[in-house]
């Protein structure tokens, strides 16, 4: 039960501060005695290369792929580390580690990525062994984050705290974490390989476009199982994942996924780094062989071995188990009195927080993307702020969503007052998620060596040229996403408006698509014209803004809006721009 | 006789640290302002010879010829956006790399 | 070449027969992949007999010499070409028990990888073995104790340690 401080306007919270600091519960697993020799003696292999690469001992080219193997790129300006977050699930302590290693090994800030990962763009490659190992004082890895292996599994970043959940799917993302390091088999794929676990109705982990996606399903019979899509991926050639079977049980779903990994292993393209990706092969060789080929070896597979993985499926998932829920009203009192009291609070009320399965708690959703800032980015201050946060509001947990922000999964809305406040102190109160300036965006070309062209201050311009929130809200939903390069790690093949950086003529170039959805209504988007100069974007986005709300019917969201009218309407509209140069 | 080609620098990657560096009068150095300019074919193929025995000496990565326009005092600035980015850091965070060091080193010896 | 075995260089019994050299009867001879059949034939039935595979062999092509084979090497022709990995592990499910070797670029890096598929020798090149000494490849046995998948051999697996204490 709550109760209402009367401290004029200080503390709208009903949290009794002289209570001690809730319990830290974060719900993800805990490593045990196995898993922590794991990430060291990988830390000790990776010194170990690393000093023979020094001497002489591997060749560039034999260290890289290792190199990739432990996360770390060289790109434009220096190396990159890409820190796995597994699940994008971090507790305080976690958080405060990559602080630390932000401060001492690098230059003082992270970029939290599209899959739920955090990234270091200064790191020396001779302090790489000793960054691991401080990763690893808090179980944390750079494993397989790059490389022609299996990347990390992401998920849902509103697992177990969504209404429209069948099941957690971090548990799955889990063992599929465990299963997949260090294969002996599936380390030298034809190329990376990514796979994502959603287990709500509403998909978050945008699965179709994955080269293996897994929906949590129930059978008939009340069985709990996957949903298995093959071939999904964006990039140079974006594909929609298909479904290779409808229903894999449970106790069969790694022995499943290694005969898919058996047979793109085998069969995968070698000859053209540019068509190795399972979504090639299904593509070529059509999905109802790919099927018979799958479906033929995972007959011929012994299962036996696989058959403890129910104990040990069990056991991952206990660690997952809901934290100690108080038991509170659905309303809360304190949360309505403070919105009438404080529009900020109430818009990033409205914006930001997301219904929560538990009465009397929220989701909240930290946004990374202040007006006119650089997308994902977090200073080592705002991290040890969102760790603090956590661990006052919220069970010490965190998660990394897929739109590059953060999400604080388990607040109650009695305490959501004060946690914005501490918020809006450090720049994190930016009332925008899933608005248009929530921006995704690459890093591109003023960090990245594959870039053709610079997507952050693209993204900067467009979120200064709708800094205001009353008008984000006006337009509602809207996903643009900004790749620096073909490659897509911005996604904007799924932006409902995606812009894609090219170089023409000596000069950077941007193509705008529109219509792309990541969720299970999966589509690619389309192009709207020819190539623009970077002054050139935000007017056209401005004029596609103006035509959306002047047709939109009630409540339309924008990708509606344009399923409703169609492309040509939209590609007219660019058209007629580039006529006469004029506004419209 | 050869065609005339573009003056052109020697870009590479050092491997210890990561950073960006050009091949200099005796060397290499970080800040391209000092980086040697090839002007023909036989220099720059000279430039390619050094490159590749320093990246066997496992000194640096990812060596290339980049071309560059020189201004005064015969300083090269590369041609293409790409190579302009490397030499001076992210346009994003004037803050960092490169052109931050040289901003706080012109600021120092203003003050002298 | 030189031939890895147990982390260490070891000499090489096996005598890698050119193609336009007869089929000796005798004599621990491997042979490429078209003359198996002509080997298999001419062979006394003691005759230890090796085949060298491309890492794309189909194992059905091979599923009815395997009891009568006693090494199958796979080629790697390039250490970042995973085939061979696959290639052995279908090998060991249809059953062969004899010497499964990974023939050409694999660096001692890749030792466990190769041990956790079932293979049971590295054979490499020359110029890979002046970098790729003795010490790494016994160092290599070592970079995981244990590893996560079910692998047929080596120190065992996490699954296994952790159902063992959970009994």
């Amino acid at each position: 039960m709550g109760f209402l401080r009367s401290c004029g306007r200080g503390d709208m919270t009903a949290h009794d501060p002289n209570l001690p600091a809730r319990p830290n519960a974060a719900t993800t697993y805990l490593y045990d005695a196995y898993d922590r020799a794991f990430v060291r003696e990988r830390v000790a292999e990776f010194r170990d290369q690393v000093q023979r690469r020094l001497s002489g001992g591997l060749t560039e080219d034999e260290f890289r792929p290792f190199r990739l193997m432990n996360g770390l790129y060289l790109q434009l300006h220096a190396y990159m580390l890409r820190v796995a977050i597994p699940y994008g699930t971090l507790t305080a302590r976690q958080m405060r580690q990559l602080a630390f290693i932000a401060d001492r090994w690098d230059k003082g800030y992270g970029h939290f990525t599209t899959r739920q990962n955090v990234q270091y763009n200064w790191p020396q490659l001779v302090d790489v062994p000793e960054i691991l190992d401080a990763l690893a004082d808090v179980d944390m890895h750079a494993i397989q984050t790059s490389g022609n292996c299996i990347r990390n599994v992401t998920a849902d970043q509103f697992a177990a705290v969504a209404a429209d959940e069948i099941e957690d799917p971090r548990p799955t993302t889990e063992f599929l974490r465990q299963w997949s390091s260090a294969h002996s088999e599936f380390s030298f794929l034809p190329r990376k390989f990514k796979i994502a676990v959603t287990g709500a109705e509403h998909d978050r982990a945008a699965i179709k476009v994955h080269d293996i996606g897994l929906r949590i399903v129930k059978n008939g019979q009340g069985e709990i199982g996957y949903e298995v899509l093959v071939g999904g991926g964006l990039g140079r050639s974006p594909f929609i994942g298909k479904t290779i079977r409808e229903f894999v049980p449970r106790a069969d779903l790694l022995a499943y996924l290694e005969a898919i990994m058996r047979v793109y292993n085998r069969f995968g393209r070698r000859d053209n780094k540019y068509k190795a990706r399972i979504k090639i092969l299904v593509h070529e060789t059509g999905i109802d062989e790919i099927r018979s080929q799958v479906e033929k070896e995972f007959a011929s597979m012994d299962l036996t071995p696989f058959s403890y993985d129910a104990q040990e499926f069990a056991r991952v998932a206990a660690f997952f188990a809901d934290p100690p829920y108080e038991s509170l009203p659905k309303t809360s009192a304190a949360l309505e009195q403070a919105k009438r009291e404080n529009a900020d609070f109430s818009n990033f009320v409205d914006v930001n927080v997301s219904p929560h399965k538990i009465d009397g708690y929220a989701i909240v959703t930290v946004s990374l993307k202040p007006i006119g800032g650089i997308p994902g980015d977090a200073t080592s201050d705002q991290m040890r702020v969102l760790a603090d946060a956590s661990e006052k509001f919220g069970f010490g947990e965190l998660r990394v969503s897929h739109e590059q922000n953060i999400v604080l999964p388990h607040v109650k809305k009695d305490d959501l007052f004060a946690l914005w406040r501490m918020l809006d102190d450090f720049g994190l109160a930016t009332a925008n998620a899933g608005l248009i300036s929530d921006i995704i965006a690459c890093p591109g070309l003023d960090y990245c060596a594959l870039a053709t062209a610079r997507s952050i201050p693209i993204a900067q311009a467009i979120s200064r040229r709708f800094a205001s929130l009353e008008r984000q809200r006006e337009i509602g939903k809207l996903g643009v996403k900004i790749s620096g390069c073909i490659n897509a790690c911005g996604h904007h093949h799924v932006g409902a408006i995606g812009i894609l950086g090219l170089e023409k003529k000596g000069e950077e170039s941007y193509q705008i698509t529109v219509g792309g959805d990541p969720t299970l209504k999966a589509s690619i988007g389309q192009r709207l014209g020819p190539g623009l100069r970077a002054e050139e974007v935000p007017d056209v986005i401005e004029h596609l803004i103006q035509f959306y709300l002047a047709e939109r019917l009630k409540d339309e969201s924008f990708i509606e809006t344009w399923r409703r009218l169609g492309h040509e309407r939209f590609k007219e509209l660019a058209r007629r721009e580039g006529e006469d140069g004029s506004d419209i | 006789m050869a065609p005339p080609r573009r003056p052109q620098i020697l870009i590479a990657s050092d491997l210890k640290s990561g950073d960006v560096v050009f091949l200099g009068a005796s060397g290499w150095e970080r800040d391209h302002r000092l980086a040697r300019v090839a002007h023909d074919a036989t220099e720059a193929a000279a430039f390619e010879a050094f490159g590749k025995n320093e990246i066997e000496k496992n000194h640096v990565v990812d060596m290339y010829l980049a071309e560059v326009e020189i201004g005064p005092g015969g300083v090269p600035t590369p041609l293409h956006y790409r190579e302009k980015m490397r030499v001076m850091g992210p346009s994003v965070r004037r803050d960092l790399g490169k052109q931050a060091e040289w901003a706080s080193s012109e600021a120092a010896g203003e003050a002298i | 070449m030189a031939l890895i075995s147990d982390g260490a260089f070891v000499e090489d019994s096996w005598r890698r027969l050119a193609d336009e050299e007869a089929i000796p009867k005798s004599g621990k001879i491997i042979v490429t992949l078209p003359r198996l059949d002509a080997a298999l034939a001419a062979r006394g039935p003691d005759a230890p007999l090796g085949v060298i595979a491309p890492n794309t062999t189909d194992p059905e092509l091979l599923r009815k010499s395997l009891s009568k084979l006693s090494l199958i090497a796979i080629q790697f022709p390039s250490f970042t070409d995973g085939r061979g990995f696959s290639l052995a592990s279908l090998l060991r499910r249809a059953g062969f028990k004899g010497e499964l070797r990974a023939s050409g670029r694999v660096v001692a890096d890749q030792y466990l990888h190769a041990l956790g598929c079932g293979f049971d020798t590295i054979e490499i090149p020359d110029d890979l073995a002046q970098r790729h000494v003795e010490e790494h490849w016994r160092n290599a046995l070592r970079a995981r104790s244990l590893s996560y998948q079910r692998c047929p051999r080596g120190a065992g697996s996490i699954l296994e340690q952790r159902r063992k204490g959970a009994l």
